[in-house]
């Protein structure tokens, strides 16, 4: 989301989470790493905002769906990875399942073609 | 959602520090490969990461709990302002724990004896009963009963039967109060014993082998416990015993001091424990489910009309029944004085909220600049309020904590002091008691914290820093409301002051009642001989050689032996009684007295006096007994305007003996009216075993000397005979009015800490006045006012709500003490000297609180004052 964009922002919300869960899905990585992944699979079009990744990493493995143990990072310095716990799995299933639908409701609203999957093209 | 994140911040705080670190390194490693300059590799990164600072913000905001955290915050901002203060602080938590602590002890005495169900099943179905117009039952009217009933589905029979327990080995023998059960008692109560059995049914009758059931107590104590004791023997008044069972430890009936049961149709003779006349038992029944009281009783009073209508020779048959619920049968005495003492406990606890509200009102007051800065500064009034009931809330738990320890200090003395108490052996502290406790410390933080802050809502924005600066007379409200609470603070001590007053008054007209003999320098010791090792002619020789030996120890002014108690010991026995001579009576008139027997020497050893006549013949003392001693109010009853000395009574059927002297009147207790008494000679009593009598003997100087040589002349003539109950006999009346003197001695020690709290309070609020009116004061002054003048301003000042509260006192006793009047001997309710004695205390403690304020108001120096 770009700054200063209120849609991109209130959009987002909620969505910050999920895409936390989806990236360490592919494995552990520290908190430089989730925002660096994100913005790159989005294609530069998020920027993960610090002021909220944080407190959100906490907040997800206050909940249980990740846990977290410090390591090296890449320049070998102490990091604080984070990795997705089973319960965090099974919560990303439900949060993709929900995005999917949602997305689909909203691309039938504007009109767009969308596909059974709800993908939208 | 783990609310437990709330203790994990600060390492929460450090942890997303160090991943910042990371981050800003990391992200500067990638800048410097891009081919940066370290300073713009840095200066991006951080511009990248935007503020460090609010993201530690915001997660501790997140790992917050704000209710919590805010209620936390006050917690210590709180204890932070009475750690400021910590003498007032201190006074206020000891006021608390005094006042939580007296009324969690009296809460829980209260519930445990008043309140709490019989500890037997079904225990509303238990019930007393009662042959009407009669303190015990027959055994004849208990078997009719039992038999012909259809509303209970058991009854018990019982008495009271002491023995003397020999020792086995080294132990001394000793003296325990027994009960008589019928076999159907345990039933009736639904109670098992939880070692052996209850008496069997070939037990319970007078042919049986003799058979125990031993108290917990007992076994513990005396047989430490052993699981092996049923089947075992003990020795009774020298005759074996078979322990067929022990009881469960919380089992005592009828109260706590019987040690063991033995069958009463085995120890009783069946010519009394069948008789419809003798009234020595007491009965008890189970109520069949579903049956009324009212019901049952109709019935038994059926059969006791039947048995009064074919019995109307015999004396002293009921004809009709009654009934009371078993609890109320046994706590029924203490009830007025327990809720008295709950009442009074409650008194102080109100008093020691007001005190401490007082105190928090006189503070706040004086910290109003402060909050009306703090409302400047958009302090909300609710959270205000908040803090204050938080101040409240620390001072009244540290108390409700300190009260419960003292609260378990008050009851074990108590239980200590009053061991015979009705069910004092079931006080104990419990979930109620904590759960008591909690709900006084929040009433008492509620109660203070709400009457403090009334003056908080008064406060707007500037005009207290504008007024309080300059005007003198801080908030009028407040002041009054200051002056009501303490008026009322005053009252409630008025009232407990009366009451501690009329009952110290009623007993010490009760200690210092003439009870007919002399009470200084006697003393009486109880002896009594085993029954099957002392056969009647051994009684009476060894009771002979003893007083003789008695008598002729140096000191000793006079011995006697009595038997059924001395004067001030209890009602005891009486029996009915005719006069020949006086025309037949009809058989419910027949007439009855106190009866009591005594060698011839026990009017001058006790100094009873002897009116007319002469004592009894020493020469006929033990052989059939011809004479008959009786009392004056015995003679001025039952021979009006006859010369009682010749006439002849026949008492319980016995044959007619000779009256031969009139004595002084004596009382069965402490403030008892006279009732007649007949006196027979010693041992002539034929259910006199086990053969057991009341020495006393009178000395000049110190009797209580004679106690230890008196027991020894008793162990040369026989090691097994025990002596108990060795009281002189102001102790045996302090005895008889124990209960008396711990009223009025805990209402007083109540009533006197109310008095120092009110004085506490008057002395506190009337400095905080004074110096609420320091400026004015020096105006006054500056203007000409007399020191006189200042001091009386001051004195009224304070004087006015104490005399306020002295009125409203006075009103509520009026109706207060009406709830007393049972308690109190020889006193009115509104007895003029206790009040006038209380108010002129009461206001020289209020003179004397408010002088020293008012003294120091009066010598302000001007210029300092105005200046303040």
């Amino acid at each position: 989301m770009r700054k200063g964009n209120q849609a991109d922002t209130e959009m987002l919300k909620g969505t910050l989470d999920m895409m936390v869960l989806r990236t360490l899905a592919t494995g552990d990585a520290h908190g430089h790493t989730i925002a660096k992944v994100i913005e790159r699979t989005s294609e530069d079009v998020l920027e993960v905002e610090q002021g909220s990744l944080y407190p959100a990493l906490h907040r997800l493995e206050d909940r249980g769906w990740v846990s977290s143990y410090w390591g090296p990072s890449e320049n070998n310095r102490k990091a604080k990875f984070y990795r997705l716990t089973t319960a965090g799995r099974k919560q990303l299933g439900r949060e993709t399942t929900r995005w999917r639908q949602m997305a689909r409701a909203i691309g039938l609203v504007m009109g767009e073609n969308v596909q059974t999957d709800g993908r939208v093209e | 959602m783990n609310w437990l994140r709330i203790f994990r911040r600060e390492q929460a705080d450090l942890d997303v520090q160090q991943e910042i670190e990371t981050f800003l390194a990391e992200e500067t490693a990638e800048n410097l490969a891009r081919g940066m300059s370290p300073e713009e590799s840095r200066r991006l990164a951080r511009i990248k990461f935007g503020n460090p600072q609010q993201i530690r913000e915001n997660l501790w905001r997140q790992n917050s709990l704000t209710a919590l955290d805010s209620l936390w915050r006050d917690l210590r901002f709180a204890a932070r302002t009475l750690r400021r203060t910590p003498g007032f602080a201190l006074i206020a938590v000891l006021v608390m724990t005094f006042g939580i602590g007296a009324s969690i002890a009296a809460f829980t005495i209260v519930r445990s004896v008043l309140l709490n169900p019989l500890p037997f099943p079904n225990p509303e179905r238990l019930v007393r009963l009662y042959e009407t117009n009669h303190t015990a039952e027959t055994g004849g009217t208990f078997s009719e009963w039992r038999t012909q009933n259809q509303s209970f589905s058991d009854m018990g029979i019982g008495g009271s039967k002491s023995h003397s327990l020999s020792g086995s080995g080294n132990e001394l023998p000793e003296d325990v109060v027994g009960g008589m059960f019928s076999r159907s008692v345990l039933h009736t109560l639904g109670v098992q014993p939880v070692l052996g059995r209850n008496f069997a049914e070939d037990e319970d009758r007078p042919s049986a082998n003799p058979t125990v059931l031993l108290s917990w107590g007992l076994w513990q104590r005396r047989f430490g416990g052993s699981p092996s004791i049923v089947n075992q023997t003990i020795r009774l008044d020298a005759k074996l015993y078979t322990i067929v069972g022990v009881m469960p430890a919380w089992f005592a009936y009828p109260d706590s001091t019987v040690q063991l049961w033995t069958p009463i149709y085995y120890e009783v003779r069946p010519s009394v424990i069948r008789a419809i006349g003798n009234h020595q038992f007491w009965v008890i029944g189970r109520l069949k489910p579903g049956v009324a009281e009212a019901h049952a009783v109709a019935e038994l009073t059926q059969i006791s009309r039947r048995i009064y209508d074919q019995h109307r020779d015999i004396a002293f048959v009921a004809n009709s029944a009654s009934a009371s619920p078993l609890l109320e049968s046994i706590v029924g005495d203490v009830k007025t004085p327990l809720y008295i003492l709950l009442g009074a406990t409650a008194c102080v606890l109100f008093i020691a909220c007001l005190n401490v509200a007082n105190l928090l009102v006189a503070r706040s007051a004086a910290r109003r600049k402060e909050h009306s800065i703090r409302m400047a500064l958009g302090g909300g009034r609710l959270q205000l309020l908040r803090q204050h009931l938080m101040e409240s809330f620390l001072l009244s738990s540290a108390g409700g904590g300190l009260g419960l320890v003292l609260a378990n200090g008050a009851i074990e003395w108590v239980i200590r002091a009053r061991q015979d108490m009705a069910r004092v052996e079931a006080i104990r502290m419990d979930g109620y008691a904590a759960a008591a406790a909690v709900g006084l410390v929040a009433l008492c933080a509620l109660i203070t914290g709400l009457v403090s802050s009334f003056n908080v809502r008064g406060v707007t924005l500037l005009a207290t820093p504008q007024q309080s600066s300059r005007a003198n007379s801080s908030g009028r409200a407040s002041v009054r409301l200051r002056a009501g609470l303490l008026s009322l603070e005053v009252g409630l001590t008025m009232v407990l002051l009366i009451a501690a007053g009329l009952l110290l008054k009623s007993y010490s007209k009760l200690r210092s009642a003439n009870i007919g003999c002399v009470t200084e320098n006697v003393l009486q010791m109880v002896i009594r001989l085993p029954a099957t090792r002392y056969p009647k002619g051994q009684v009476e020789s060894f009771f002979e050689t003893f007083l003789s030996r008695v008598r002729s120890l140096p000191g000793i002014h006079g011995a006697g032996f009595i038997k059924g108690g001395v004067p001030a010991d209890g009602y005891g026995p009486d029996d009915g009684f005719v006069v020949m001579g006086q025309p037949e009576l009809p058989p419910d008139q027949r007439l009855f007295a106190i009866h009591r027997w005594v060698d011839p020497g026990y009017f001058a050893a006790i100094g009873i006096p002897i009116q007319r006549g002469r004592t009894f013949d020493r020469n006929q003392q033990f052989g059939h007994a011809t004479e008959v001693i009786i009392s004056e109010s015995f003679a001025r009853r039952y021979l009006t305007g006859e010369d009682p000395l010749g006439k002849h009574l026949s008492i319980a059927d016995d044959p007619p003996r000779q009256i031969v002297a009139v004595v002084g009147d004596t009382r069965f207790a402490p403030g008892e009216s006279a009732k007649p008494v007949m006196y027979s000679q010693l041992l002539t009593d034929p259910a006199g075993e086990p053969h057991s009598a009341t020495l006393v003997v009178r000395s000049d100087s110190d009797v209580t000397q004679f106690g230890i040589p008196i027991q020894r002349l008793l162990w040369q003539m026989d090691r097994e005979v025990p002596a108990s109950d060795i009281l002189t006999l102001n102790q045996v009346v302090g005895r008889s009015i124990l209960n008396v003197s711990f009223d009025a001695f805990l209402l007083a020690a109540f009533a006197g800490m109310s008095l120092l709290l009110a004085a506490v309070g008057l002395f506190g609020v009337l400095t905080y006045i004074a110096v609420q009116r320091t400026s004015e004061m020096g105006i006054r002054i500056a203007l000409g006012a007399q020191k006189e003048h200042l001091l009386k301003l001051v004195l009224v000042d304070g004087l006015r709500p104490a005399l306020i509260g002295l009125a409203l006192g006075l009103a509520a006793s009026a109706g207060l003490t009406q709830l007393i009047r049972s308690m109190l001997y020889q006193t009115e309710p509104l007895d003029p000297v206790v009040i006038v004695v209380v108010g002129s205390v009461l206001l020289l403690v209020a003179i004397a609180a408010c002088l020293v304020p008012a003294w120091r108001a009066s010598q302000l120096d001007p210029m300092r004052a105005l200046r303040a």
